[in-house]
């Protein structure tokens, strides 16, 4: 039988992050129409029958990530994608696949902010939502960044393979630029890739426990009607999956729980904490940014290291959970760091934290449209003086 | 000899913590004795709730595959798994807020899709757990912890909603009608489509003190059959005579394309460039 070779086709940031999905073994995808991240569900809606999976246009946002936790626990992987707007409305659903860890991956497309903003103009403004958005100390989110259409089909592959692993919703932040831009994305011969599985956990055992809250330690995940008789509960659990428990364990079994749903996230050991560095060896100023911003910020290093400037620039592939360690290496005895974002501030603080007081950081702040190389080059010299 | 249904139950999970007189257990055995009557398997059932006293008590004390999600979301839940496993039984446990009030939105796109699942609506017609708050299906008048002065809101009839909406099956019985609520239940187990079973149940705690001055589940069971009509003697009645009775029985039962069957038509005529 021929196997489709590796090609090299023109696709648009949204086209890629569809096939991406379609790639890695996504077959639900439920989804509300929204600019700028409508194209995912269109594409998703043409290809997902040609591939036996399922497509839906749900009522809202909150009915999508609803339907695609239920589609998750009857075996299929799961996905939704949407813009600002909606991932607010999918906060809560979020929450429930957090407690109930269920692999799912959502795409938000970042657009102008807040409210209805600019549905087509572009903007980083859901950083913090994406870590933070769901209540209740939930931070079992990863949350990949994505600049190019190439990108967002390799980390869409990533997106399913950590959530699955990790059984654990996977966000990814990509932004309007990203979606809407054509570049030429090499698509791998699927048995190239690395795919996560489930693990089909048949037949059920009484001993069977339904968390492991052991660290990191994630338990294979049941299909719903396969005899496990599972008691799935965005409630409080002990190990067994049970609700009641004596009042005076609450405490425990909670700090227990949320600890474990924290630590399988920052624990394991995954290699997706990824950072991408330019110059990095010999720069006394470096610039650090994420999504397509970083775009211009290595066009302007470029250019400043062509006039003979020391300097480089990090980007941020993994936003959360924060490549910290990566970070504080790379910037380590750096003189200026400039931190280049489409928001008003987001990542600043973090990167403020990790540097500490004897680096001076510099935040250069825009919404709707990228930094233009010239505007970037000035603050390099800004701070070269 | 032990009860029939409690090879269905987590006896070890007991007691629940609903309070006594509640008539939430009367619904959740009827739906169990449909499962029994109709020799389905438990193992191939999933039951999908939201939130409320119903949620709390199908979800748990039940030995089935179950999921106790959002409040107002179980619907959406639902149509996600039957899509992806078109064969199991999937049924929603919901309340008159949870499918009423936040949920609302997704209850009438369930029925309108007509996605294979029964829906079982336990009505008290108050907000139970969070301590007897008015409801959408709160009558007119009532008295309640945030209707101190009387409910001015007209109740929502959610049956005519389903039927509006698109449903397959649409029934209603009170919990002093347990053998045809069983029966309903039993016919929407067969039901390829949407269906909606609304069971009007007893609240003593809150509804039966705030509107008969009564936590006597007993009391309210007997006021259930003074107040319930067929729907013959129901067309009979002035709206304002109407508007005090709970009108009972099967109003629709049709046959119609149901979403997830539908659906897998669809792919074996698309599926097959990708394997």
């Amino acid at each position: 039988m021929m196997r489709p070779p590796a090609r090299r086709i023109l696709l648009q940031g949204n086209e890629a992050c569809a096939d991406a999905a379609i790639l890695a073994g996504c077959r639900y995808f439920a989804g509300y129409p929204i600019t700028p991240a409508t194209e995912i569900a269109e594409r998703m809606a043409t290809k997902m029958p040609e591939v036996g999976g399922v497509f839906i246009q749900m009522e809202d946002e909150i009915a999508s990530i609803a339907s695609v936790i239920g589609a998750s626990w009857a075996g299929a992987k799961a996905m939704t994608a949407t813009s600002g707007p909606g991932f607010s409305l999918m906060q809560e659903g979020i929450g429930l696949a957090v407690m109930t860890e269920t692999p799912c991956v959502i795409v938000d497309v970042q657009r102008l902010g807040p409210c209805q903003g600019f549905a087509t103009y572009p903007m980083q403004g859901d950083v913090m939502q994406a870590r933070w958005g769901s209540h209740g100390d939930s931070r079992s989110n990863i949350v990949l960044a994505p600049a190019s259409p190439q990108e967002i089909f390799n980390l869409t592959i990533e997106a399913f393979n950590l959530a699955e692993r990790l059984r654990t919703p996977v966000i990814v932040l990509s932004d309007e630029i990203v979606a809407h831009m054509r570049e030429g994305v090499l698509i791998p011969r699927i048995e190239e890739l690395k795919l996560e599985k489930r693990t089909e956990v048949v037949p059920a055992t009484p001993e069977f426990k339904f968390h492991e809250l052991s660290g990191c330690d994630v338990t294979p995940m049941p299909r719903l009607g396969t005899g496990y008789r599972l008691n799935l509960v965005g409630h409080l659990r002990t190990e067994e999956g049970r609700v009641s428990m004596p009042p005076q364990s609450v405490p425990q079994v909670a700090f227990k729980l949320l600890s474990h749903l924290a630590d399988k996230i920052t624990a394991a050991e995954w290699e997706a904490k990824k950072v991408k560095t330019l110059f990095a060896e010999d720069s006394k100023t470096m610039l650090i940014s994420y999504g397509s911003p970083s775009r211009t910020v290595e066009s302007a290093v470029k250019e400043a290291r062509k006039a003979g400037m020391k300097v480089g620039c990090v980007r941020l592939v993994t936003l959360w959970p924060f490549p910290e360690n990566q970070l504080q290496t790379i910037l380590e005895g750096m003189e200026e760091v400039i931190v280049v974002e489409m928001n008003l501030g987001q990542i600043v603080d973090k990167v403020k934290e990790v540097v500490g007081r004897s680096t001076r950081v510099t935040h250069v702040p825009k919404v709707g449209d990228l930094h233009t190389t010239e505007e970037i080059l000035d603050c390099i010299g800004r701070a070269a003086v | 000899m032990s009860h029939p249904l409690l090879k269905y139950l987590r006896e070890d999970w007991m007691p629940t913590l609903l309070c006594p007189g509640c008539g939430d257990g009367t619904v959740l055995q009827c739906l169990l004795r449909a499962i029994e009557n109709k020799k389905i398997d438990i193992d191939r059932v999933a039951l999908i709730a939201g939130i409320g006293c119903h949620a709390r008590l199908g979800t748990g004390y039940v030995a089935a595959d179950s999921m106790w999600t959002l409040h107002g979301r179980a619907f959406p839940v639902a149509t996600g798994i039957k899509l992806v496993d078109p064969s199991l039984h999937v049924v929603v446990l919901t309340g008159d807020g949870d499918c009423g009030s936040i949920g609302l939105g997704h209850f009438v796109h369930a029925a309108r899709r007509n996605v294979g699942i029964l829906a079982l609506c336990f009505n008290n017609s108050i907000y139970g757990m969070t301590g007897g708050q008015v409801a959408p299906t709160t009558p007119r008048g009532t008295i309640t912890k945030t209707t101190p002065y009387g409910n001015l809101e007209y109740p929502l009839d959610l049956c005519s909603l389903a039927e509006t909406a698109g449903a397959s099956y649409v029934a209603r019985w009170t919990t002093a009608h347990p053998l045809q609520l069983t029966k309903s239940i039993e016919k929407a187990l067969g039901k390829s489509g949407f269906s909606f079973v609304e069971a009007v149940t007893q609240c003593p705690t809150y509804f039966g003190k705030y509107t008969l001055q009564s936590t006597k589940a007993s009391d309210i069971l007997r006021w259930f059959l003074r107040n319930s009509v067929s729907i013959q003697q129901s067309e009979k009645l002035s709206p304002k005579e109407l508007a005090a009775k709970i009108v009972i029985g099967e109003f629709v039962d049709v046959q119609k394309f149901e979403l997830a069957e539908q659906y897998q038509l669809q792919l074996k005529k698309k599926s097959g460039d990708w394997k």
